[in-house]
């Protein structure tokens, strides 16, 4: 099934909002083998001027992925995810995510472009706290291979 | 922060490390991230949909590459900006000799690539390779490095 160019500017509803907890913050670190007191240990992290631990640079993308579920669940968008191959990825922070927050995300097509029978898919997820603060925007581009690719 | 930013220059190193990989490492990641597709820990599906061998996740690696930058600037709080292309797949064989051990290696090494004095940032352009473990039974000392991300850059706020 091809794509649909329909979904472009389209912004799905957020996901239920995200708890960010101390033990999801250290097994993520751990995960991508952070080594920095500031993720692992509460006092460290506040001798360094937060309020508590901090998420790693690329933490955002657990709240991110699930925002990507609604537009990768839509059956009019027409996304085979066994057939996803992700091929770019940018984080930008307006600030540090730390635990304790509680994080609201969306995302938004920005773009559908044809390649072959493909598609590649690039969208944005903004990432707010519940008072609509901005905390962080994502953008990924996603290669849907086409049938015979 | 460990750095005098007046100090920093375009085209500086800021150091290298390697990052040893293996299966396990692979399970631990989608746990922690939530991405269980199978072609990051099942070799059988893996080959079917047409990849060479398991792979690591595309975001495993980026997460895994910017704790150079990280260590570098003392505070990873301050990362307000990475970006990368994922060009190839890092293939992670299996590999066990009693318990699970690493197959492969991420290589990272990161320079300054541009300086902003006015708003006190400084992007560090970071090359990453692996090995090219396409071909089964591939030797990681003697394969051919491949970048596996492109334009990988990282802003770090001072």
């Amino acid at each position: 099934m091809a794509i649909s160019e329909e979904v472009v500017g389209r912004t799905y509803p957020a996901a239920p909002a995200y708890q960010v907890s101390r033990e999801k913050i250290r097994e993520f670190a751990s995960a991508v083998k952070a080594t920095d007191g500031v993720h692992f240990d509460v006092e460290a992290a506040q001798a360094a001027g937060y309020d508590d631990l901090v998420a790693p640079p690329t933490f955002a993308i657990i709240v991110s992925q699930r925002a990507d579920a609604a537009l990768i669940q839509d059956p009019s968008a027409g996304i085979d995810f066994s057939r996803v191959v992700h091929t770019e990825q940018r984080f930008t922070h307006h600030r540090p995510i730390v635990a304790g927050d509680e994080l609201l995300a969306a995302v938004t097509v920005d773009q559908v472009r044809p390649l072959g029978s493909g598609a590649m898919i690039t969208s944005r997820v903004e990432i707010t706290t519940l008072g609509g603060d901005q905390v962080a925007t994502t953008t990924s581009s996603l290669l849907v291979r086409g049938e015979d690719q | 922060m460990n750095i005098a930013f007046d100090q920093l220059e375009k085209g500086q190193s800021i150091g290298e490390r390697t990052v040893p990989v293996s299966r396990a490492d692979l399970v631990k990641y989608a746990g922690a991230s939530g991405d269980f597709n199978p072609i990051h820990w099942n070799q059988d599906f893996a080959q079917n949909v047409g990849l060479p061998n398991v792979i690591a996740h595309g975001m495993f690696t980026m997460g895994a590459a910017v704790g150079l930058v990280t260590e570098w600037a003392g505070d990873a709080g301050a990362v307000v900006d990475y970006q990368t292309r994922f060009t190839k797949p890092v293939v992670v064989p299996n590999r066990f000799d009693g318990e699970v051990e690493p197959s492969t290696a991420l290589s990272v090494r990161g320079a300054i690539g541009l300086v902003d004095p006015d708003a006190r940032t400084v992007r560090v352009d970071l090359t990453v390779t692996a090995p090219d473990l396409a071909q089964e039974g591939a030797d990681p000392a003697e394969a051919k490095a491949l970048k596996v991300l492109v334009k990988a850059q990282v802003v770090v706020k001072f």
